[in-house]
């Protein structure tokens, strides 16, 4: 019965909070959840060494300089993290590759998120054969899987940045495509839509401000996730060689480099990787909190 | 249901069509194509054009396609430009190795995925269960190939446990199943707490444990076939994953498996090794798939239902199709 | 009341169970206590919310913990006290010596086991009977509930409602237990399965003398079946006795709201008067009468000291303060006399 009780009372609750605003909730949330908060200001920090790497680091000499005098030195104070072969600061070849990662995997997201969210919203409004086209053509597509669909763009159309983002963005549409499909064909019973159009509101009016607007909290959580993984991706295929060719900073590169030395040199594949892995921890981290906070019925 | 799966595999054939037209498709668009391997370096663009005809690469790309795909079946994917050898034997050889390597981490990330997942679950909101999750993100977040060489580092350079490479044995096995089943293993961890939280507050684990069931009973027996239900589905996402993890660890480990072939190949433009490996590989996997598929019908007899009622197909495809008549 | 009496199946006293949540603790269920013969029903009647399923789940220590905690009481169900218990001898009782039919059958039945084994699965741990003898049985038992035998190898999906709640009530008898409780066992069905499903327990409960407590907020119900009533409100027992006593001798003013929202078949011109207000908020019940705000009889006094439940004759229990002024009656009670 207090089951049934609790159930009951969360209308009556909802109301009242919602008189904070619907996003200040989502962040009120989201501030009680002490991963995504750590999760967030390291991304924030990583954003601001991104924007700002051109600012302390100098291209020519900190990132790409040959400097034999000093290849293959250890970690040491004077380069917190060693230097690689050529003698580079690996730590500021590091900051600066923050940049690579980061505008790899939003650039890919967002290519994936312009295509994938379009389409399945088109197939979710429209169903029909529409729908069954754009569906079925997405099953295909996702049945190759991800990293062999990359490799099979980039081995297209050759190896450079953009391609790079080409080949993860396009991996990643039928994941949006199926979550808009299902988010819109949910919203689209509801009684706003219907009323939406019995006042004669033009379809793409429905589509972008009546059922996306209201579709947005599984493509936040999947946008961030998304680019987690996206940027595992182009650090993948980087390590194999397909990605952003040397001498760029891009972490995957490095560790594509320092493998060579892994036997006496480790450190060398230590630091790209650690720096990976925080930045995707801390995407994962926030994607993770941004569901529970938008979403609290999904939290256990 | 046997008529259900028999449906199922003459719908998958237009699937393998697609997803190997595909991937032909977008190869295709590469620049250059055998012509400017083969032709020898002082061959005159008349000399080169004379060649397409031959090959027959001046034909429309479906016709090319359909061709390939007629040879393929009869097991002709052409020859490899660097080694001369069939494209065929190269990948019967290496696939073994991979489906094995696949086999292996599937089996490491599911044997230890479920009972954590279980674990956690039972013990929601302790910081066992936090511990675990926090260990499941990790996993998540850790680039496979960096776990990879840390493994290798760790138990093959340093303690000398384990070979470094090679496939040689049920040694050698080890690190790189480990290093693939990570990531699906931090995914299914997740979706299994989840999933079995999810259960375990549904109305009929009250009615058993009513009746007299024991909590173990209830848990492993009640509980986990329904739980099951989204883990197969993940399991079926992330096989995916498995394979995209083997292009990897295979390069980390030297392990000689298709992955490896296909990124040597790409590495050195090897056209027809790189279409035919990659073909083959999204072909078995679509099948992989409708194996999965197939795998819910047995554990949801809901899904059975479907299947039986509706004679093969999706429900919604049906619906669609009904709504497209109407 | 006191030692102990063969023919008492269940004996509850002091219960009190709250649900411990993070920011607030509901108060489902109140110092409340009840005793039940051999062959007899108790009718739990009240609103949502008033601590029923609560109460229910309680006595076969089955309230979900966390949140819920049993904070006092005892509960002894044919001689054994259910609160200290091991795990496993609280296992050999359940489903045997009692059981219950729930209150939702589309949610109550595990979605993957076919039906015959849902119900054999009780046979096969407290009878210790085989595979085989514990499936013939339990097609039995569906025969008995009244579904044909042949349907027994079918998944709960493909049944409905009224069906799926009688294999509920086939499993909660297979094992003929001594105590059954019902939680509005009817609430989610048509009215017409309704009958059909109440005639099914009360031919079983008389073939076999099985005690009932029957959960429902259907008065109706309770007129048909019970032999007792206690009336919850808030998560208290404010009215307890026979079926007379609380039907033609009403005393609490909550009684009477619940009989004056009834519908009068034989007067169609009578006003319905439905109870103004809403039950107080559990988390935060008021400090005195807990029905006070909603109470037209209610003084003063009332909105300050809980009220105790009182015997004011035969067995007949009420729990409000009013009836301390002895010429006190409520308006249901000047009616009848």
């Amino acid at each position: 019965m207090t089951t049934s009780k609790s159930k009951k009372q969360a209308p009556d609750t909802a109301p009242v909070k919602k008189q904070r605003g619907q996003w200040a909730e989502v962040w009120h949330r989201l501030k009680k959840n002490k991963g995504a908060m750590v999760g967030l200001t390291i991304v924030v920090i990583l954003i601001f060494i991104a924007l700002f790497s051109d600012v302390f680091l100098d291209y020519d000499t900190d990132v790409i300089g040959v400097n034999t005098a000093e290849r293959l030195q250890p970690p040491s104070a004077k380069h917190i993290m060693g230097t690689d072969e050529y003698g580079r600061d690996i730590f500021c070849r590091i900051l600066y590759g923050t940049k690579y990662s980061l505008s790899v995997g939003v650039v890919a997201v967002i290519i994936a998120l312009l295509i994938g969210v379009t389409l399945g919203a088109v197939a979710g409004y429209a169903g029909g054969p529409t729908e069954e086209v754009i569906m079925r053509f997405t099953d295909i597509f996702s049945s190759v899987p991800n990293m062999l669909m990359a490799l099979v763009v980039v081995a297209a159309l050759g190896q450079s940045m953009f391609n790079l983002m080409l080949a993860i963005g396009i991996t990643s549409v039928p994941q949006f495509v199926r979550i808009t499909r299902a988010a819109v064909l949910t919203v689209k019973t509801q009684e706003y839509v219907e009323a939406a159009r019995a006042i004669g509101l033009r379809n793409y009016r429905i589509i972008f401000s009546h059922i996306l607007p209201n579709c947005l909290s599984p493509i936040i959580v999947q946008t961030t996730l998304r680019v987690a993984s996206a940027i595992i991706s182009a650090s993948s295929l980087s390590f194999l060689g397909l990605g952003i060719p040397a001498p760029d900073p891009e972490w995957g590169a490095m560790l594509s480099a320092g493998r060579r030395f892994i036997r006496d040199y480790s450190y060398m594949t230590l630091f790209p990787g650690l720096a990976i892995m925080i930045t995707v921890l801390a995407l994962n981290l926030v994607g993770d909190g941004l569901r529970d906070a938008l979403d609290p019925r999904l939290k256990d | 249901m046997y008529r259900y799966v028999l449906k199922r595999l003459v719908l998958l054939i237009p699937v393998l069509l697609g997803v190997s037209f595909l991937v032909y498709f977008i190869l295709d668009l590469a620049p250059g194509d055998a012509v400017d391997v083969l032709a020898p370096d002082d061959a005159t663009q008349e000399d080169r054009e004379r060649m397409r005809e031959e090959l027959g690469l001046n034909r429309p790309l479906v016709i090319r396609y359909l061709d390939y795909m007629s040879d393929l079946v009869r097991g002709d994917m052409g020859e490899s430009y660097l080694s001369g050898q069939p494209v065929w034997d190269s990948f019967i050889e290496k696939a073994p190795n991979t489906l094995l390597l696949g086999f292996a981490s599937l089996v490491v990330s599911v044997g230890l995925s479920l009972p954590l997942g279980i674990y956690s679950a039972n013990r929601h909101g302790t910081w066992k269960d936090n511990v675990s999750m926090v260990l499941a993100l990790l996993g998540l977040s850790i680039p496979n190939f960096w776990l990879g060489l840390l493994l290798m580092l760790l138990f093959a350079l340093r303690l000398g446990w384990l070979p470094s490479g090679g496939a040689d044995g049920f040694a050698s096995l080890i690190l790189p199943a480990i290093t693939i089943g990570t990531g699906m293993m931090a995914t299914l961890t997740r979706t299994t707490r989840s999933s079995m939280l999810d259960v375990i507050r549904q109305d009929y684990l009250r009615t058993a444990r009513a009746k007299g069931v024991s909590e173990r009973v209830v848990i492993r027996k009640h509980a986990l076939k329904n739980a099951l239900i989204p883990i197969i589905t993940i399991i079926g996402t992330q096989l995916g994953g498995i394979l995209g993890g083997a292009v990897l660890t295979e390069s980390v480990f030297s392990w000689p498996g298709v992955g490896r072939l296909i990124v040597d190949s790409l590495n050195s433009r090897d056209t027809p090794m790189v279409t035919g490996a990659i073909i083959m590989t999204t072909m078995f996997f679509s099948v992989v798939l409708l194996l999965v598929d197939l795998l819910y019908a047995f554990v949801d007899p809901r899904i059975k239902a479907q299947y039986a009622t509706k004679k093969g197909g999706k429900s919604n495809d049906n619906k669609q199709k009904q709504k497209a008549s109407a | 009341m006191n030692g102990v009496n063969d023919d008492i199946v269940l004996q509850v006293e002091d219960l009190t169970v709250y649900y411990e949540l993070e920011e607030e603790t509901v108060k489902a269920v109140n110092h409340i206590s009840f005793s039940l013969k051999r062959g007899e029903t108790i009718g739990l009647v009240g609103e949502t919310g008033a601590g029923k399923t609560t109460t229910a789940l309680a006595l076969l220590r089955l309230v979900p913990d966390p949140p819920g905690v049993i904070k006092s009481g005892k509960i002894t169900v044919c001689g054994n006290d259910m609160l200290s218990l091991p795990v496993q001898k609280l296992e050999s009782i359940r489903g045997k010596d009692i059981s219950m039919i729930f209150q939702d059958p589309m949610t109550s039945l595990n979605p993957v086991f076919k039906v015959v084994d849902q119900i054999a699965e009780s046979l096969e741990i407290h009878e210790k009977l085989s595979k085989t003898e514990a499936h013939e049985k339990a097609l039995d038992m569906l025969e008995t509930v009244g579904i044909s035998r042949s349907r027994g190898g079918e998944y709960p999906h493909q049944f409905s409602g009224g069906m799926k709640q009688r294999v509920g009530i086939a499993i909660a008898l297979a094992c003929s237990p001594q105590l059954l409780i019902a939680d509005e066992p009817t609430t989610a069905l048509d009215v017409t399965i309704q009958a059909q499903v109440l005639d099914l327990i009360k031919d079983l409960k008389d073939k076999n003398g099985t005690s009932v407590i029957m959960i429902t907020h259907d008065l109706g119900i309770v007129a048909e079946i019970c032999d007792q009533v206690a009336v919850m409100y808030a998560g208290h027992i404010v009215e307890h006795g026979s079926l007379d006593e609380v039907f033609n001798h009403t005393l609490h003013p909550y009684t009477e709201g619940l009989f004056n929202s009834l519908p009068n078949i034989n007067d169609r011109k009578s006003e319905l008067k439905p109870i103004p207000g809403l039950m107080p908020d559990p988390t935060n019940l008021p400090e005195g009468c807990a029905f006070a705000p909603r109470c037209e009889y209610a003084t003063e006094a009332c909105k300050t000291t809980q009220p105790e439940l009182r015997t004011v004759g035969g067995t007949h229990k009420v729990a409000c303060l009013r009836y301390d002024e002895t010429d006190f009656h409520i308006n249901r009670g000047k009616k009848h006399g």
